[in-house]
């Protein structure tokens, strides 16, 4: 198997599977394992299974409006008599949600000339600081030299939890001080990874509500700014998503898009017990695909995220 | 990006007149509305089934009133039960009867815990109490820094413990040791978020508070979890029993249906919710307004306290005064009108909160462009005194000059003037009769709105 990466492909460490599975374990017993059950229990498909089936697919966060289609295909393929029986109505299911997983991934845009530049952001919460530490570790696994730039110049102590994860990794972080402003520290960050010849340069930002317009335009302006220093950054716009967010995470990730470019998601905590059905829907709606999922609070605890063996890990007993 | 239920439900009861009973027909496609609705808001599956078997009982059989629509009637019924499933009215905290009082925060990673316990030390400063914190969040990195600036942010004192304090029982300890000496009667634990299936994180609340005996354990909670709500509160409730629930993040859009599926799973009391970073965004929690908001029905209480919060009283009592002592409305009172308009925040988000204007299709996709109150005061702002006092002056130099110095268009400028000219005209038609909240008309109407695009 092999990763994309801003610089090409990079071969896959080989445990990275069984990690991968390890990771959506809970994904794979909550949702799966209530698939398997409804499988397992009945033979014939009546109205109670179908409602057993759309509690199972909503409370995967899945939302109303996607449930509702898949649950349409399948009637209609109890309309036609085409549906044999559960491993069918199975492979609908993951036949649907593959295709909008693959619909929406596609390859990184390949950085020409590094710095390639990633800004992180996301709401209050969600584990933008924690995903950057383990990005980090993830890059520099890669043999690449990484950056951080410590933008969230708001939250108390933001700047403090960045720097443990940089120290952690030992690599070198731009800050400035408590308040400041986050493009000024953006601009500072490209020149100092440029004038280090960094492969990466990742952007911290702070925490907002997508609904905050003003915090939205900081976003846009810190966007403007690294494009003056470095042509082309940030080079990947991701949004980090916590894997509870309900319904709400589409709109979480229209606003963003539209503020900040978003180009990928990045799905954490997945190692409770929510699914993280609501990036289904945002695959489906906005075209934006999913880039690494968070599965732990350890910094190799992030890996990324393979729509195929997502859906098959998925459905494996 | 809702429909708004009430509008949905006037289409499915259009044809309801005339039929005498809400029966299990009539209101089944009303039924059906209501369980997407309330889906949309992330309520749970199984909690949003029981609760439509409860409307459907309360609905059955009820006639249908005159004085209301089906329709608003149902939405009455949906209301109500709504309201009281969220648990009647706020509930405060308790206090131990032997101090010190020992609060227990808990939740998910992110949820806002350290945040959340700022604020309250913040609140119960205000309301007489004397609270000490401290974190007790050992694992994420400047977490207990992250506490200890927030403490000076609210001039509380913060437990910061010795080197040879390392564990979270520890630092408790030690924490409640020093609320008693110093004569602290509160304290609130910050701890450390963690998964509710990660046993041994778990068993360490456990230990923490049996070793405290807190009167409070809160659970902090993010607006915008969705189904899987009910799992993490059930856990954390069955292994600590929390006493409450801290809803965080509600200065958003969610619309917060994990509130009721929280308050069903655990049965205890919503007691605050979360409206912002600052220190002083923690506001007692009110299961009405959750309610409207929860079936996307606006929530015009919360957008007239808001407007009372953020619009200065005196600024506003001296307009009125001015206006009714028949003065002119010059173009400086409505750059100062523009400039209230944008303190309450994102048109979008105050006509989300207008139940009336909410749901009117004609708005509901207009755009509503903020930098247009932004270039109103800019472009007032490059006028000089002379002009500002006398728009009759303003030619067409003066405009070029104007639009320059605003960064503006002579386009901009005259659109400008002729809004402030109807402004103006019907500010003079109030002068003299009425407030400023134009009492007259009996609507909630700022004057000059007519200036804004989309009004």
């Amino acid at each position: 198997m092999a990763i994309q990466t801003l610089f090409g492909s990079a071969s896959a460490e080989p445990n990275l599977l069984e990690k991968l599975k390890a990771g959506i374990q809970k994904t794979r017993s909550g949702l799966v394992g209530r698939i398997e059950e409804v499988f397992a229990g009945q033979k014939e498909i009546d109205a109670d299974l179908l409602e057993e089936l759309e509690y199972t697919l909503i409370t995967a966060d899945l939302g109303v409006r996607t449930v509702t289609e898949i649950l349409e295909q399948i009637r209609l393929g109890l309309d036609r008599k085409s549906t044999g029986g559960a491993a069918e109505i199975r492979g609908l299911i993951e036949r649907h949600l593959l295709e909008v997983l693959v619909a929406s991934d596609g390859p990184m845009k390949p950085v020409s000339a590094p710095p390639a530049v990633i800004m992180l952001v996301g709401i209050n919460g969600a584990g933008k600081t924690t995903t950057i530490g383990k990005l980090t570790h993830r890059f520099q696994s890669e043999g690449r030299q990484v950056m951080l730039c410590a933008a969230d110049t708001f939250r108390a102590a933001a700047m403090e939890q960045l720097q443990v994860w940089a120290d952690r990794n030992g690599v070198t972080m731009i800050r400035q001080t408590q308040g400041s402003d986050p493009s000024a520290v953006v601009f500072d960050a490209l020149n100092s990874a440029k004038a280090r010849k960094a492969d990466y340069l990742i952007i911290d930002t702070a925490g907002r509500l997508h609904t905050k317009e003003n915090l939205m335009a900081e976003l846009d302006k810190m966007r403007r700014t690294a494009q003056r220093v470095v042509p082309g950054a940030p080079h990947e716009v991701w949004l980090v998503m916590d894997a509870t967010t309900g319904q709400n995470g589409l709109e979480q990730a229209r606003k963003f898009t539209g503020a900040a470019g978003v180009t990928g998601i990045i799905l954490t905590k997945l190692d409770g017990t929510a699914k993280g059905g609501v990036a289904v829907a945002i695959a489906r709606e906005l075209n934006l695909p999913i880039r690494y999922v968070g599965v732990g609070e350890q910094i190799g605890d992030l890996l990324p995220f393979e729509p195929e063996r997502f859906v098959e890990s998925l459905f494996e007993k | 990006m809702f429909d708004n239920l009430s509008e949905k439900l006037q289409r499915v009861f259009k044809n309801l007149r005339g039929e005498g009973r809400l029966t299990a027909e009539n209101m089944e496609q009303a039924l059906r509305e209501i369980r997407v609705a309330l889906l949309e808001a992330d309520v749970h599956f199984r909690v949003v089934k029981q609760f439509i078997e409860q409307v459907r009982l309360k609905a059955q059989g009820e006639e249908v009133l005159t004085a209301l629509s089906p329709s608003q009637q149902v939405v009455k019924i949906v209301l109500d039960e709504l309201t009281k499933m969220l648990g009647g009215h706020q509930s405060k905290l308790r206090f131990a009867n032997e101090p010190p009082t020992v609060v227990l925060i808990v939740g998910l990673q992110g949820s806002g815990k350290t945040t959340s316990a700022a604020k309250l030390a913040r609140v119960l400063t205000k309301e007489g109490s004397r609270p000490q914190l401290v974190s007790v969040d050992v694992y994420r990195p400047a977490a207990r820094q992250q506490l200890a600036i927030l403490a000076k942010q609210v001039n509380v004192p913060i437990f910061e413990g010795t080197l040879d304090q390392k564990t979270p029982l520890e630092l408790a300890r030690g924490a409640r040791k020093e609320a008693v000496q110093t004569g602290r009667d509160l304290l609130l634990v910050d701890t450390a978020g963690r998964q509710h299936i990660d046993d041994r994180l778990m068993q360490e609340l456990s230990e923490l508070k049996e070793a405290l005996n807190p009167t409070e354990v809160l659970f902090v909670a993010d607006a915008m979890t969705g189904q899987d709500a009910v799992k993490s509160a059930d856990e954390f409730h069955k292994r600590l029993g929390i006493t409450g629930v801290i809803l965080t993040k509600m200065d958003g859009d969610a619309r917060g249906g994990a509130a009721l599926s929280i308050r069903t799973v655990t049965g205890q009391p919503l007691k605050f919710v979360g409206m912002g970073e600052k220190v002083d965004a923690l506001e007692p929690f009110h299961p009405d307004r959750v309610a409207q908001r929860i079936l996307g029905m606006g929530d015009v209480v919360s957008l007239i306290e808001k407007a009372q919060s953020v619009i200065d009283q005196k600024d506003a009592e001296k307009m009125q005064e001015k206006l009714l002592a028949g003065d002119d409305f010059s173009l400086e009172d409505f750059r100062d009108q523009m400039k209230q308009i944008r303190k309450l925040g994102p048109l979008e988000g105050i006509l989300k909160m207008l139940p009336g204007i909410g749901g009117l299709k004609e708005l509901k996709d207009a755009k509503f462009d903020e930098k247009e109150l932004t270039r109103i005061v800019a472009i007032v702002d490059s006028m000089t005194p002379k002009e500002r006092g006398n728009h009759m002056i303003i030619n067409g130099a003066r405009r070029r000059r104007i639009a320059k110095g605003s960064g503006t268009s002579v386009q901009d400028v005259n659109n400008l003037l002729k809004q402030y000219g109807q402004a103006r005209k019907m500010m003079k038609s109030f002068s003299g009769a009425t407030g400023l909240l134009g009492k007259k008309g009996g609507k909630f109407k700022f004057p000059g709105m007519p200036g804004i695009p989309g009004f």
